[in-house]
Protein backbone atom coordinates (compact mmCIF):
# COMPACT_ATOMS: atom_id res chain seq x y z
CA UNK A 1 0.00 0.00 0.00
CA UNK A 2 1.10 3.41 -0.81
CA UNK A 3 0.87 5.98 1.18
CA UNK A 4 -1.41 7.60 -0.76
CA UNK A 5 -3.64 5.40 -0.41
CA UNK A 6 -3.46 5.32 3.03
CA UNK A 7 -4.37 8.95 3.51
CA UNK A 8 -7.63 8.85 2.91
CA UNK A 9 -8.61 12.78 3.39
CA UNK A 10 -5.48 14.26 2.16
CA UNK A 11 -4.89 18.53 3.32
CA UNK A 12 -2.51 19.78 1.60
CA UNK A 13 -0.75 18.31 -1.64
CA UNK A 14 2.83 19.34 -3.21
CA UNK A 15 2.91 18.63 -6.91
CA UNK A 16 6.71 19.05 -8.43
CA UNK A 17 7.82 21.73 -6.22
CA UNK A 18 11.54 22.95 -6.84
CA UNK A 19 12.48 25.48 -4.81
CA UNK A 20 15.61 28.31 -5.62
CA UNK A 21 18.04 30.66 -4.14
CA UNK A 22 19.17 32.58 -6.94
CA UNK A 23 20.30 29.56 -9.22
CA UNK A 24 20.76 26.80 -6.26
CA UNK A 25 18.08 24.38 -6.78
CA UNK A 26 17.12 23.68 -3.03
CA UNK A 27 14.56 21.39 -3.71
CA UNK A 28 14.41 18.99 -6.86
CA UNK A 29 10.50 18.16 -7.90
CA UNK A 30 8.95 17.07 -4.38
CA UNK A 31 5.43 15.28 -4.18
CA UNK A 32 4.19 14.85 -1.54
CA UNK A 33 0.74 14.35 0.56
CA UNK A 34 -0.19 16.31 3.91
CA UNK A 35 -2.99 13.87 5.58
CA UNK A 36 -5.51 15.98 7.46
CA UNK A 37 -5.59 16.55 10.85
CA UNK A 38 -2.60 14.54 11.45
CA UNK A 39 1.31 15.13 12.37
CA UNK A 40 3.55 14.64 9.86
CA UNK A 41 7.41 14.87 10.62
CA UNK A 42 10.25 16.16 8.08
CA UNK A 43 13.40 14.73 8.83
CA UNK A 44 16.58 14.62 7.50
CA UNK A 45 20.57 16.09 7.56
CA UNK A 46 21.29 19.92 7.63
CA UNK A 47 20.94 21.32 4.58
CA UNK A 48 18.47 18.82 2.96
CA UNK A 49 15.52 20.96 2.37
CA UNK A 50 13.35 20.25 4.92
CA UNK A 51 12.51 23.45 6.84
CA UNK A 52 12.80 25.01 2.96
CA UNK A 53 9.97 23.28 2.19
CA UNK A 54 8.35 23.62 5.11
CA UNK A 55 8.48 27.60 4.17
CA UNK A 56 7.10 27.15 0.91
CA UNK A 57 3.79 26.28 2.33
CA UNK A 58 3.05 29.65 3.39
CA UNK A 59 5.51 31.78 1.36
CA UNK A 60 7.67 32.58 4.33
CA UNK A 61 10.35 32.63 1.48
CA UNK A 62 8.80 35.98 -0.50
CA UNK A 63 10.50 38.01 2.44
CA UNK A 64 13.63 37.23 0.75
CA UNK A 65 14.24 38.86 -2.75
CA UNK A 66 15.92 35.99 -5.02
CA UNK A 67 14.17 32.79 -3.35
CA UNK A 68 11.65 31.35 -5.20
CA UNK A 69 9.68 28.11 -6.45
CA UNK A 70 7.52 26.49 -8.80
CA UNK A 71 5.44 23.73 -8.95
CA UNK A 72 1.71 23.76 -6.79
CA UNK A 73 1.28 23.48 -3.08
CA UNK A 74 -2.72 22.73 -2.99
CA UNK A 75 -4.31 23.43 0.55
CA UNK A 76 -7.85 21.91 -0.16
CA UNK A 77 -7.49 22.06 -3.70
CA UNK A 78 -6.22 25.59 -4.19
CA UNK A 79 -3.07 26.32 -5.78
CA UNK A 80 -0.88 28.52 -2.84
CA UNK A 81 1.77 29.26 -4.94
CA UNK A 82 -0.71 31.16 -7.54
CA UNK A 83 0.45 34.75 -7.68
CA UNK A 84 -3.06 35.80 -7.41
CA UNK A 85 -3.63 33.62 -4.02
CA UNK A 86 -3.37 36.76 -1.33
CA UNK A 87 -0.42 35.93 0.90
CA UNK A 88 -2.48 37.85 4.41
CA UNK A 89 -5.77 35.44 3.67
CA UNK A 90 -2.90 32.15 2.79
CA UNK A 91 -1.09 33.11 6.49
CA UNK A 92 -4.56 32.99 8.60
CA UNK A 93 -5.35 29.29 6.94
CA UNK A 94 -1.30 28.45 7.74
CA UNK A 95 -0.09 29.39 10.60
CA UNK A 96 3.71 28.90 11.90
CA UNK A 97 5.79 28.62 15.03
CA UNK A 98 9.72 29.45 14.43
CA UNK A 99 13.05 27.05 15.84
CA UNK A 100 13.69 30.47 18.64
CA UNK A 101 10.59 31.35 20.58
CA UNK A 102 9.53 34.58 18.98
CA UNK A 103 7.61 37.06 21.72
CA UNK A 104 6.66 40.10 20.58
CA UNK A 105 7.99 43.00 22.70
CA UNK A 106 4.21 43.07 24.10
CA UNK A 107 2.10 42.02 26.57
CA UNK A 108 0.91 38.39 26.41
CA UNK A 109 -2.39 39.23 25.85
CA UNK A 110 -1.37 41.51 23.47
CA UNK A 111 1.01 39.15 21.51
CA UNK A 112 -2.19 36.77 21.32
CA UNK A 113 -4.37 39.45 19.95
CA UNK A 114 -2.25 40.52 17.34
CA UNK A 115 -2.67 38.15 14.72
CA UNK A 116 -6.41 37.57 15.66
CA UNK A 117 -6.61 41.90 15.24
CA UNK A 118 -5.80 41.29 11.45
CA UNK A 119 -8.30 39.14 10.57
CA UNK A 120 -11.48 39.39 12.71
CA UNK A 121 -13.18 42.27 14.94
CA UNK A 122 -13.77 41.04 18.18
CA UNK A 123 -15.66 42.61 21.01
CA UNK A 124 -13.39 43.17 24.06
CA UNK A 125 -15.93 40.19 25.67
CA UNK A 126 -15.20 38.00 22.76
CA UNK A 127 -11.40 38.83 22.80
CA UNK A 128 -10.96 37.79 26.37
CA UNK A 129 -12.38 34.71 25.48
CA UNK A 130 -10.54 33.81 22.27
CA UNK A 131 -7.12 34.37 24.13
CA UNK A 132 -8.25 32.34 27.09
CA UNK A 133 -9.05 29.34 24.48
CA UNK A 134 -5.85 29.54 22.89
CA UNK A 135 -3.82 29.76 26.11
CA UNK A 136 -5.62 27.10 26.97
CA UNK A 137 -5.00 24.94 23.59
CA UNK A 138 -1.64 25.81 24.08
CA UNK A 139 -1.24 24.71 27.30
CA UNK A 140 -0.24 27.78 29.00
CA UNK A 141 -3.15 29.32 30.59
CA UNK A 142 -2.72 28.25 34.18
CA UNK A 143 0.86 29.85 34.32
CA UNK A 144 -0.28 33.23 32.61
CA UNK A 145 -3.66 33.75 33.62
CA UNK A 146 -2.27 36.03 36.49
CA UNK A 147 0.10 38.00 34.47
CA UNK A 148 -1.56 38.30 30.93
CA UNK A 149 -0.54 42.16 30.87
CA UNK A 150 3.33 41.61 31.57
CA UNK A 151 5.74 41.60 28.52
CA UNK A 152 5.96 38.39 26.65
CA UNK A 153 9.65 38.14 26.69
CA UNK A 154 9.68 37.55 30.44
CA UNK A 155 8.53 34.35 30.21
CA UNK A 156 11.08 31.24 30.00
CA UNK A 157 11.69 30.17 27.14
CA UNK A 158 9.38 26.84 27.09
CA UNK A 159 6.88 29.25 28.03
CA UNK A 160 7.40 31.50 25.16
CA UNK A 161 7.14 28.59 22.92
CA UNK A 162 3.83 27.62 24.20
CA UNK A 163 3.49 31.21 23.87
CA UNK A 164 4.29 31.14 20.00
CA UNK A 165 2.02 28.26 19.63
CA UNK A 166 -1.20 30.03 21.26
CA UNK A 167 -0.50 32.68 19.05
CA UNK A 168 -0.58 30.89 16.05
CA UNK A 169 -3.48 28.85 16.88
CA UNK A 170 -5.73 31.78 18.07
CA UNK A 171 -6.26 33.04 14.63
CA UNK A 172 -7.53 29.25 14.09
CA UNK A 173 -5.78 28.34 11.50
CA UNK A 174 -6.01 24.81 9.65
CA UNK A 175 -2.88 23.91 9.16
CA UNK A 176 0.05 24.56 11.99
CA UNK A 177 3.60 24.50 10.77
CA UNK A 178 6.36 23.46 13.16
CA UNK A 179 9.95 24.67 12.21
CA UNK A 180 12.04 22.53 14.69
CA UNK A 181 10.06 24.10 17.64
CA UNK A 182 11.72 22.29 20.79
CA UNK A 183 15.46 22.74 19.43
CA UNK A 184 16.07 25.19 21.58
CA UNK A 185 14.59 24.12 24.80
CA UNK A 186 15.15 21.63 27.91
CA UNK A 187 13.86 17.89 27.86
CA UNK A 188 10.87 19.10 30.50
CA UNK A 189 9.70 21.72 28.04
CA UNK A 190 10.14 19.39 24.93
CA UNK A 191 8.23 17.01 26.39
CA UNK A 192 5.29 19.71 27.35
CA UNK A 193 6.03 20.95 23.35
CA UNK A 194 5.31 17.12 22.03
CA UNK A 195 2.39 16.22 24.66
CA UNK A 196 0.53 19.63 23.07
CA UNK A 197 1.21 18.69 19.51
CA UNK A 198 -0.70 15.20 20.43
CA UNK A 199 -3.41 17.46 21.55
CA UNK A 200 -3.68 19.87 18.92
CA UNK A 201 -3.79 17.36 16.06
CA UNK A 202 -7.44 16.78 16.96
CA UNK A 203 -7.97 19.90 15.22
CA UNK A 204 -5.49 20.68 13.04
CA UNK A 205 -3.12 19.52 10.34
CA UNK A 206 0.38 19.64 12.22
CA UNK A 207 3.48 19.38 9.79
CA UNK A 208 6.17 19.40 11.69
CA UNK A 209 10.51 19.95 10.60
CA UNK A 210 12.90 18.25 13.09
CA UNK A 211 16.29 17.31 13.72
CA UNK A 212 15.72 14.61 16.07
CA UNK A 213 14.53 11.27 14.89
CA UNK A 214 12.93 10.12 18.18
CA UNK A 215 10.68 13.40 18.51
CA UNK A 216 9.60 12.40 14.95
CA UNK A 217 9.03 9.00 16.19
CA UNK A 218 6.80 9.82 18.57
CA UNK A 219 4.95 12.71 17.58
CA UNK A 220 4.02 12.12 14.01
CA UNK A 221 1.65 9.69 11.83
CA UNK A 222 3.77 10.19 8.77
CA UNK A 223 7.36 10.34 8.16
CA UNK A 224 9.23 12.26 4.88
CA UNK A 225 12.74 11.76 5.02
CA UNK A 226 14.88 14.08 2.81
CA UNK A 227 18.17 14.20 1.08
CA UNK A 228 19.96 16.88 -0.57
CA UNK A 229 16.53 18.45 -1.67
CA UNK A 230 15.47 15.17 -2.78
CA UNK A 231 11.75 13.50 -1.43
CA UNK A 232 13.56 10.05 -0.38
CA UNK A 233 11.10 8.03 1.35
CA UNK A 234 7.42 9.19 2.51
CA UNK A 235 4.70 6.95 4.92
CA UNK A 236 3.62 6.25 7.90
CA UNK A 237 5.93 6.66 10.68
CA UNK A 238 6.28 3.00 11.75
CA UNK A 239 6.73 1.85 8.60
CA UNK A 240 9.32 4.28 7.73
CA UNK A 241 11.40 3.55 11.24
CA UNK A 242 11.28 -0.24 11.41
CA UNK A 243 10.98 -1.44 7.68
CA UNK A 244 12.14 1.72 5.28
CA UNK A 245 12.03 0.76 1.46
CA UNK A 246 14.97 2.83 0.77
CA UNK A 247 18.53 1.53 2.34
CA UNK A 248 19.43 6.14 2.42
CA UNK A 249 16.50 5.82 4.76
CA UNK A 250 17.45 2.95 6.79
CA UNK A 251 21.48 4.28 7.24
CA UNK A 252 19.99 7.42 8.35
CA UNK A 253 17.66 6.25 10.93
CA UNK A 254 19.96 3.98 11.96
CA UNK A 255 22.37 6.55 12.89
CA UNK A 256 24.84 4.67 9.88
CA UNK A 257 25.02 8.39 8.28
CA UNK A 258 24.08 12.13 9.00
CA UNK B 1 55.04 21.13 28.48
CA UNK B 2 53.27 21.00 31.85
CA UNK B 3 49.99 21.72 32.71
CA UNK B 4 51.22 23.68 35.75
CA UNK B 5 53.34 25.90 33.35
CA UNK B 6 50.68 26.55 31.24
CA UNK B 7 48.51 27.73 34.16
CA UNK B 8 50.92 30.15 35.68
CA UNK B 9 51.39 31.37 32.22
CA UNK B 10 47.47 32.53 31.77
CA UNK B 11 47.61 34.18 35.10
CA UNK B 12 50.47 36.19 34.32
CA UNK B 13 48.98 37.22 30.47
CA UNK B 14 45.69 37.28 32.22
CA UNK B 15 46.96 40.01 35.10
CA UNK B 16 48.89 42.22 32.46
CA UNK B 17 46.01 42.46 30.60
CA UNK B 18 43.64 43.05 33.68
CA UNK B 19 46.24 46.00 34.63
CA UNK B 20 46.77 47.43 31.73
CA UNK B 21 42.45 47.96 30.74
CA UNK B 22 42.08 48.82 34.53
CA UNK B 23 44.65 51.81 33.78
CA UNK B 24 43.46 52.76 30.41
CA UNK B 25 40.11 53.53 32.42
CA UNK B 26 41.30 55.08 34.87
CA UNK B 27 43.47 57.46 32.25
CA UNK B 28 40.59 58.20 30.54
CA UNK B 29 38.43 58.54 33.69
CA UNK B 30 41.34 60.88 34.97
CA UNK B 31 40.47 63.94 32.46
CA UNK B 32 36.88 63.18 32.61
CA UNK B 33 36.90 63.75 35.85
CA UNK B 34 39.41 66.90 35.93
CA UNK B 35 36.79 68.03 33.40
CA UNK B 36 33.93 68.27 35.90
CA UNK B 37 36.11 68.92 38.56
CA UNK B 38 37.40 72.53 36.86
CA UNK B 39 33.60 72.95 35.76
CA UNK B 40 32.00 72.79 39.33
CA UNK B 41 35.60 74.54 40.70
CA UNK B 42 34.61 77.62 38.63
CA UNK B 43 31.17 77.70 37.92
CA UNK B 44 29.33 76.56 41.27
CA UNK B 45 30.68 80.64 42.28
CA UNK B 46 29.30 81.87 39.63
CA UNK B 47 25.60 79.72 40.40
CA UNK B 48 23.00 81.73 41.71
CA UNK B 49 19.86 82.27 41.72
CA UNK B 50 20.20 85.63 39.45
CA UNK B 51 21.28 82.85 36.89
CA UNK B 52 18.17 81.82 36.48
CA UNK B 53 15.91 85.05 36.55
CA UNK B 54 16.98 87.59 34.88
CA UNK B 55 19.01 88.18 31.53
CA UNK B 56 22.64 88.28 30.63
CA UNK B 57 23.81 91.69 31.73
CA UNK B 58 25.62 94.25 30.40
CA UNK B 59 29.41 93.99 32.05
CA UNK B 60 29.69 95.70 35.62
CA UNK B 61 26.41 94.50 36.46
CA UNK B 62 24.36 91.90 37.75
CA UNK B 63 22.70 89.24 35.62
CA UNK B 64 22.07 85.65 35.38
CA UNK B 65 21.40 83.71 32.05
CA UNK B 66 17.76 83.20 31.67
CA UNK B 67 17.28 84.28 28.17
CA UNK B 68 20.20 82.04 26.54
CA UNK B 69 18.71 78.94 28.47
CA UNK B 70 15.47 79.02 27.64
CA UNK B 71 16.85 80.34 23.91
CA UNK B 72 18.70 76.98 24.26
CA UNK B 73 15.88 74.51 24.70
CA UNK B 74 13.39 76.60 22.07
CA UNK B 75 16.14 75.41 19.76
CA UNK B 76 17.18 71.95 21.08
CA UNK B 77 13.39 71.20 21.26
CA UNK B 78 12.16 72.44 18.04
CA UNK B 79 15.90 70.57 16.24
CA UNK B 80 14.80 67.56 17.44
CA UNK B 81 11.48 67.79 16.74
CA UNK B 82 12.49 68.23 13.39
CA UNK B 83 15.35 65.88 13.45
CA UNK B 84 13.71 62.63 15.06
CA UNK B 85 11.19 62.03 13.08
CA UNK B 86 13.40 62.65 9.33
CA UNK B 87 16.06 59.91 11.09
CA UNK B 88 13.79 57.23 12.48
CA UNK B 89 12.00 57.25 8.96
CA UNK B 90 14.74 57.22 6.86
CA UNK B 91 16.43 54.85 9.40
CA UNK B 92 13.61 52.64 9.44
CA UNK B 93 13.97 53.01 5.44
CA UNK B 94 17.23 51.78 5.59
CA UNK B 95 17.52 49.02 7.90
CA UNK B 96 13.60 47.67 6.67
CA UNK B 97 13.38 48.29 2.96
CA UNK B 98 17.41 48.78 1.99
CA UNK B 99 18.13 45.08 1.10
CA UNK B 100 17.53 46.09 -2.70
CA UNK B 101 17.99 48.75 -5.19
CA UNK B 102 20.42 51.56 -5.68
CA UNK B 103 19.00 54.19 -3.46
CA UNK B 104 19.52 52.92 -0.02
CA UNK B 105 23.22 52.56 -0.27
CA UNK B 106 23.22 56.31 -1.85
CA UNK B 107 21.37 57.45 1.19
CA UNK B 108 23.38 55.59 3.63
CA UNK B 109 26.66 57.17 2.27
CA UNK B 110 25.60 60.63 2.06
CA UNK B 111 24.07 60.11 5.77
CA UNK B 112 28.24 58.78 6.85
CA UNK B 113 29.37 62.29 5.48
CA UNK B 114 26.67 64.60 7.06
CA UNK B 115 27.26 62.49 10.09
CA UNK B 116 31.05 63.43 10.12
CA UNK B 117 30.63 67.02 8.45
CA UNK B 118 31.99 69.81 10.68
CA UNK B 119 28.63 71.55 12.07
CA UNK B 120 30.60 74.99 11.24
CA UNK B 121 29.96 73.95 7.46
CA UNK B 122 25.98 73.56 8.65
CA UNK B 123 26.25 76.69 10.17
CA UNK B 124 27.32 78.28 7.12
CA UNK B 125 24.94 76.13 5.03
CA UNK B 126 21.94 77.75 7.05
CA UNK B 127 23.10 81.10 6.44
CA UNK B 128 23.20 80.99 2.92
CA UNK B 129 20.06 79.25 2.33
CA UNK B 130 18.00 80.59 5.64
CA UNK B 131 19.59 83.77 7.06
CA UNK B 132 20.48 85.46 4.05
CA UNK B 133 17.44 85.04 2.89
CA UNK B 134 15.28 86.72 5.22
CA UNK B 135 17.82 88.90 5.99
CA UNK B 136 18.68 89.07 9.36
CA UNK B 137 19.99 85.97 12.12
CA UNK B 138 16.77 83.77 13.63
CA UNK B 139 15.99 81.67 15.90
CA UNK B 140 14.87 79.25 13.47
CA UNK B 141 18.24 79.31 11.80
CA UNK B 142 19.76 77.63 14.68
CA UNK B 143 16.96 75.31 14.90
CA UNK B 144 17.26 73.93 11.43
CA UNK B 145 21.27 73.92 11.53
CA UNK B 146 20.38 71.52 14.96
CA UNK B 147 17.85 69.63 13.04
CA UNK B 148 20.73 68.82 10.26
CA UNK B 149 22.72 67.63 13.04
CA UNK B 150 19.99 65.77 14.56
CA UNK B 151 19.28 64.07 11.66
CA UNK B 152 22.22 61.55 11.02
CA UNK B 153 22.39 60.85 14.79
CA UNK B 154 19.28 59.69 15.08
CA UNK B 155 19.10 57.92 11.51
CA UNK B 156 22.43 55.80 12.19
CA UNK B 157 21.34 55.13 15.79
CA UNK B 158 17.75 53.79 14.31
CA UNK B 159 18.95 51.93 11.44
CA UNK B 160 21.57 49.95 14.07
CA UNK B 161 19.18 49.35 16.43
CA UNK B 162 16.97 47.97 13.89
CA UNK B 163 19.33 45.69 12.31
CA UNK B 164 19.55 44.13 15.60
CA UNK B 165 16.28 42.90 16.45
CA UNK B 166 16.38 39.57 14.68
CA UNK B 167 14.96 38.26 11.59
CA UNK B 168 12.56 35.58 13.44
CA UNK B 169 10.68 38.23 14.86
CA UNK B 170 9.74 39.97 11.36
CA UNK B 171 8.99 36.50 10.08
CA UNK B 172 6.68 35.48 12.93
CA UNK B 173 4.61 38.34 12.42
CA UNK B 174 4.47 37.91 8.91
CA UNK B 175 4.42 34.37 9.25
CA UNK B 176 0.64 35.50 10.87
CA UNK B 177 -0.12 37.55 8.06
CA UNK B 178 0.56 40.94 9.17
CA UNK B 179 1.52 43.43 5.93
CA UNK B 180 4.62 44.55 6.56
CA UNK B 181 3.62 48.12 7.61
CA UNK B 182 2.17 46.54 10.63
CA UNK B 183 5.41 44.44 11.27
CA UNK B 184 7.29 47.34 11.18
CA UNK B 185 5.57 49.79 13.30
CA UNK B 186 4.23 47.30 15.78
CA UNK B 187 7.17 44.91 16.17
CA UNK B 188 10.15 46.26 14.88
CA UNK B 189 10.52 49.34 15.90
CA UNK B 190 9.24 48.53 19.11
CA UNK B 191 11.40 45.81 19.73
CA UNK B 192 14.15 48.76 18.84
CA UNK B 193 12.62 51.24 20.91
CA UNK B 194 15.01 51.45 23.83
CA UNK B 195 18.22 51.94 21.40
CA UNK B 196 16.04 54.79 19.34
CA UNK B 197 15.46 56.36 22.53
CA UNK B 198 18.79 56.08 23.10
CA UNK B 199 19.99 57.22 19.82
CA UNK B 200 17.62 60.41 20.35
CA UNK B 201 19.18 61.23 23.74
CA UNK B 202 22.77 61.33 22.22
CA UNK B 203 21.55 63.32 19.56
CA UNK B 204 20.54 65.96 21.97
CA UNK B 205 23.86 65.35 24.04
CA UNK B 206 25.02 66.37 21.03
CA UNK B 207 23.20 69.61 19.74
CA UNK B 208 23.31 71.05 23.18
CA UNK B 209 26.62 72.15 22.99
CA UNK B 210 27.05 73.23 19.61
CA UNK B 211 28.43 76.72 19.11
CA UNK B 212 29.34 77.12 15.19
CA UNK B 213 25.93 76.50 13.79
CA UNK B 214 24.19 79.05 16.28
CA UNK B 215 26.81 81.24 15.71
CA UNK B 216 25.94 81.43 12.02
CA UNK B 217 22.40 81.61 12.36
CA UNK B 218 20.64 82.32 15.96
CA UNK B 219 23.69 84.58 16.61
CA UNK B 220 22.47 85.82 20.14
CA UNK B 221 20.40 88.56 21.92
CA UNK B 222 21.42 90.87 24.90
CA UNK B 223 18.03 90.85 26.06
CA UNK B 224 15.10 88.37 26.91
CA UNK B 225 13.14 86.71 24.09
CA UNK B 226 11.26 84.08 22.75
CA UNK B 227 10.76 85.42 19.14
CA UNK B 228 12.44 82.27 16.63
CA UNK B 229 12.13 84.53 14.09
CA UNK B 230 14.42 87.09 15.60
CA UNK B 231 18.34 86.85 16.67
CA UNK B 232 17.67 84.16 19.88
CA UNK B 233 20.14 84.07 22.72
CA UNK B 234 21.59 80.57 23.59
CA UNK B 235 23.90 79.33 26.27
CA UNK B 236 27.09 77.82 23.69
CA UNK B 237 27.50 81.18 21.86
CA UNK B 238 26.66 83.37 25.45
CA UNK B 239 29.97 80.75 27.01
CA UNK B 240 31.69 82.06 24.00
CA UNK B 241 31.29 85.92 23.77
CA UNK B 242 31.68 85.71 27.92
CA UNK B 243 34.52 83.55 28.12
CA UNK B 244 36.30 85.72 25.74
CA UNK B 245 35.58 89.08 27.37
CA UNK B 246 37.79 90.99 30.17
CA UNK B 247 35.32 91.39 32.39
CA UNK B 248 35.58 88.87 35.26
CA UNK B 249 31.81 88.84 35.94
CA UNK B 250 31.01 87.72 32.40
CA UNK B 251 33.81 85.07 32.53
CA UNK B 252 31.81 83.93 35.92
CA UNK B 253 28.91 83.83 34.12
CA UNK B 254 30.40 81.86 31.34
CA UNK B 255 31.65 79.07 33.56
CA UNK B 256 28.29 78.75 35.19
CA UNK B 257 26.84 78.25 31.88
CA UNK B 258 29.35 75.47 30.49
CA UNK B 259 28.48 74.03 34.11
CA UNK B 260 24.47 74.23 32.96
CA UNK B 261 25.08 72.59 29.91
CA UNK B 262 27.34 69.48 31.52
CA UNK B 263 25.28 69.12 34.21
CA UNK B 264 22.18 68.84 32.29
CA UNK B 265 23.60 66.04 29.55
CA UNK B 266 24.98 64.29 32.48
CA UNK B 267 21.56 64.31 33.62
CA UNK B 268 19.96 63.23 30.98
CA UNK B 269 22.39 60.45 30.29
CA UNK B 270 21.97 59.11 33.97
CA UNK B 271 17.95 59.36 33.54
CA UNK B 272 17.82 57.94 30.17
CA UNK B 273 20.00 54.68 31.81
CA UNK B 274 17.87 54.35 34.90
CA UNK B 275 14.75 54.10 33.00
CA UNK B 276 15.97 52.15 30.36
CA UNK B 277 17.13 49.74 33.67
CA UNK B 278 13.76 49.85 34.82
CA UNK B 279 12.43 48.87 31.51
CA UNK B 280 15.07 45.99 30.93
CA UNK B 281 13.98 44.82 34.49
CA UNK B 282 10.60 44.93 34.03
CA UNK B 283 10.61 42.69 30.92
Amino acid sequence: MTAEQIISAPKVIVRDLNFYYGADRALKDINLVIPEKMVTAFIGPSGCGKSTLLRTFNRMYELYPKQRATGEILLDGENLLDKKQDLNTLRAKIGMVFQKPTPFPMSIYDNITFGVKLYERLSSHEMDDRVEWALKKAALWNEVKDKLNQSGTGLSGGQQQRLCIARAIAVKPQVLLLDEPTSALDPISTAHIEKLIDELKKDFTIVIVTHNMQQAARVSDFTAYMYLGDLIEFGDTSTVFTNPKRKETEDYITGRFG
Amino acid sequence: MSYSYLYARRRIVNMVSLSISVFTMLFGLFWLGWILWTLLDNGLPGLSLHVFTQSTPPPGSNGGLINAIVGSLMMVFVGVLIGTPIGILAGTYLAEFGQRGWLAPLTRFINDILLSAPSIVIGIFVYAVYVAKVGHFAGWGGAFALAILVIPVVLRTTENMLRLVPNSLREAAAALGAPQWKVISFVTLRAARAGILTGILLAVARISGETAPLLFTALNNQFWSSDMNKPLSNLPVVIFQFAMSPYEDWQKLAWAGALIITLSVLTLNILARVLFRQKANSQ
